[in-house]
């Protein structure tokens, strides 16, 4: 019998030694007939996988030798896996909980160890997990490399000299297996589906808005039927009632339709403003760098402003935060007076770096805004803190100010002191309002559809939830298992 | 701030104040203090990227230290090309491939940024909504009814090409309250911590300041 301890051991209370030799032998032949039964069982339980497996004694003494009293059962048919739909670096160890664990009992938890080689050492601790717990990841390997994993459960206890001490009982060892990336994520096949949908319904209205009537709708029956084929009919059910309540729009050859936004329709007049009153204009595109898609949404609709400013003659000014944001904003002024025909307008100085810090970049807008008390002043992108501090400066100089922000703890903010806010995702839409481009117009018609999508497939699964309820069906709740993609 | 020596509290008490001035109105003191705090601040980020960007992530990444078991991570390189290409920004002639590293920019974004976040507002949307709507109180029940509705509404005032009108703009009517009305909540709460990070200037300024100031003179 070997002897296994996790940790520093001494004697202790209640893990008496037995100290008579007949008894240990007894006890020890008996536990490793047990231990042969039960290793043969897991050899032939896990042969199928054909996985190199090592059997390990399950006695447990301490450090002086002494068999323990309480051995507790090791964990069982013990499994480890590279981590499936990840980007790699990581495996999955699954066991069966041990007949000792329960709450109260003798075990405190479990040990995952890893070696890369079968007969050890296993000094590699991955995991450690509570009692009741069948699973632990191991989010440090490295790929490409075999490893062996064994799960030691464990008590802990404390020793007389006050060390912790863990002793435990050691499981078969599972291996070899190695770790990689996936470039596609098995569960997420519904969801390329629905996104394909989407992605070719904003194809069909943008083709529509730029040449009138098109075909491509067609398109999404194929994916409809691949939907349902593969998945669920549940869900190709559902996509094919949202697309049947656009089939009218499909046949339109009519400009696509936008209801109004009173921020959006308020740019111009802003704008407008500026130039009556000789004032200067202030575009802030928030203080995160172009990997945001509000910054980037910002710089879409700075090409807009920046183009009717041109055309007014008006000195439109960008201090930013991020030196990708102000050679973005360059560039993107700098398009927008040549589009309008007045490159020469254009200056670089008008997009400049202040700092990267928020609140000096908060504190720097703040006295420009005092100082130079423009009329107007545009708040388009992703803000934190500092928007108060931003917004309540600009009311409080009398500028007019329209703000546009997907950051839901600022939008009140915003709200409270802007003339104007678009809210969330009027942001990105402010683009295609303004530009009134066929490709944007028919990109913003195409997002209604998958809204609309997730809007009936919402809606019918409240209704089924709540029937579910009421007809006290079991499993009322399973349409929502089609959205769980984790 | 027991590390700080009795100047730099001194230093930090004056410029706080300095900063609080603006509060009456725009004066010399705050555009001292602002100007210090600008120029503060952009060196010290310039001096951290340096750091962190160019010698910790570039050099040590490509050039590990010998001994050191780390293996050269070749596709750095691939970032470092496209920081070296925005510098052509300086030259006229070749100035156009700066918008390169742009465009890769903005494309990696918007493609990385469409899955995450169709997951996170999309998918996780719909699976958190549909759930049990009947519970055990009252109140909750109200809850989660609460839940279901402002969401269906809130969805159906941010659809664009629509008009909201008869039962779908009453439907985005009461989307824009439910909306406000978080915006109502999310705003007082904001507020009050807003009001701690004032109560913990004012301790700095009463206590820590005070006491050093007293000490000092």
């Amino acid at each position: 019998m070997k002897s296994i301890v996790i940790a520093k051991s001494n004697s202790r209370a209640k893990w008496r030694s037995y100290s008579s030799l007949a008894t240990i032998t007894s006890l020890s032949l008996a536990l490793g007939i047990a231990g042969i039964v039960l290793c043969t069982g897991l050899l032939l339980s896990t042969s199928a996988l054909a996985q190199d497996t090592e059997s390990v004694d399950s006695t447990a003494i301490d450090s002086n030798g002494s068999v323990l009293e309480e051995v507790p059962s090791p964990a069982s048919n013990v499994f480890a896996e590279d981590t499936p739909n990840d980007k790699g670096k990581s495996a999955t160890v699954t066991w069966d909980l041990s007949p000792e664990d329960t709450i109260g009992g003798i075990v405190d938890g479990y040990l995952i160890l890893r070696s890369e080689s079968p007969s050890g050492p296993f000094v590699d601790t991955v995991g450690n997990v509570t009692i009741g717990k069948t699973e632990a990841l191991d989010n440090n390997a490295t790929d490409g490399v075999e490893y062996f994993y064994r799960v030691d459960m464990y008590r802990s206890e404390v020793a007389v000299d006050g060390s912790k001490l863990l002793v435990g009982s050691p499981s078969t060892v599972w291996g070899p297996i190695t770790t990689s990336p996936q470039w596609f994520h098995g569960k997420r096949g519904i969801m390329l589906f629905i996104f394909l949908i989407v992605a070719f319904s904003i194809l069909q209205f943008i083709s529509q808005a730029q040449s009138g009537k098109s075909k491509i709708w067609m398109v999404n029956i194929l994916f409809i039927i691949l939907l349902g084929y593969l998945y669920s009919w549940v869900i190709a059910v559902i996509v094919a009632i949202t697309l049947a309540l656009f089939i009218k729009d499909f046949f339109s050859t009519e400009e696509i339709f936008l209801r109004k936004i009173g921020g959006i329709e308020a740019v111009e007049e802003a704008i407008g403003r500026a130039t009556e009153m000789g004032k200067k204009i202030f575009f802030i595109p928030g203080i995160q760098d172009m990997n945001d898609v509000q910054t980037i949404a910002g710089m879409a609709i700075l090409g807009r402003i920046a183009a009717v400013a041109a055309e007014y003659e008006t000195w439109l000014e960008v201090p930013v935060s991020k030196s990708m944001v102000m050679v973005t904003a360059r560039e993107t002024m700098k398009e927008a007076y040549s589009r309008v025909g007045r490159p020469e307008m254009y200056q670089e100085a008008q997009v400049h770096f202040v700092t990267e810090d928020q609140f000096g970049y908060a504190a720097a807008l703040d006295g420009m805004f005092v100082r130079e008390k423009p009329a107007t002043i545009f708040f388009m992108g992703a803000f934190f803190a500092e928007s108060l501090i931003l917004a309540e400066t600009g009311n409080e100089v009398g500028a007019i100010q329209i703000a546009g922000t997907a950051m839901p703890s600022q939008l009140p903010f915003f709200v409270a002191a802007c003339d104007y806010t678009l809210l969330g995702e009027e942001l990105f839409a402010a683009s295609a309002y303004l530009s009134r481009e066929p490709r944007q117009l028919g990109s913003l018609k195409g997002q209604d559809v998958g809204k609309a999508l997730f809007l009936v497939a919402m809606m019918i699964g409240l209704v089924i939830v709540l029937a579910g309820e009421v007809v006290k069906v079991p499993d009322w709740l399973y349409l929502a298992q089609y959205f769980s993609i984790d | 701030m027991p590390d700080a020596s009795p100047i730099g509290i001194f230093i930090a008490g004056l410029l706080t104040l300095g900063i609080f001035s603006f509060l009456y109105k725009d004066n010399p003191v705050y555009k001292v203090c602002e100007a210090i705090f600008i120029g503060v601040s952009a060196a010290y980020w310039a001096v951290e990227y340096f750091y962190s960007a160019l010698y910790r992530k570039f050099w040590l990444g490509v050039f590990p230290p010998a001994g050191s078991g780390v293996e050269a991570d070749l596709l750095l390189w691939g970032g470092a090309i496209l920081g070296a290409l925005m510098l052509c920004r300086m030259i006229p002639k070749i100035n156009w491939l700066s918008r390169w590293p742009l465009a890769f920019i903005v494309g990696a974004t918007a493609g990385l940024y469409m899955m995450l976040f169709f997951v996170s507002n999309a998918m996780k949307q719909i699976e958190s909504t549909m759930q049990p709507l009947i519970q055990d109180s009252l109140l909750e029940t109200l809850g989660s009814f609460t839940i279901a509705i402002g969401t269906i509404t809130g969805l159906i005032y941010f659809f664009f090409s629509k008009e909201h009108k008869g039962i779908f703009g009453g439907a985005a009517k009461v989307g824009i309250w439910v909306l406000m009305v978080t915006f109502g909540a999310s705003f007082g709460y904001t507020v009050m911590s807003r009001m701690s990070l004032l109560i913990g200037r004012m301790d700095f300024l009463f206590n820590s300041w005070a006491t050093n100031f007293g000490q000092m003179f």
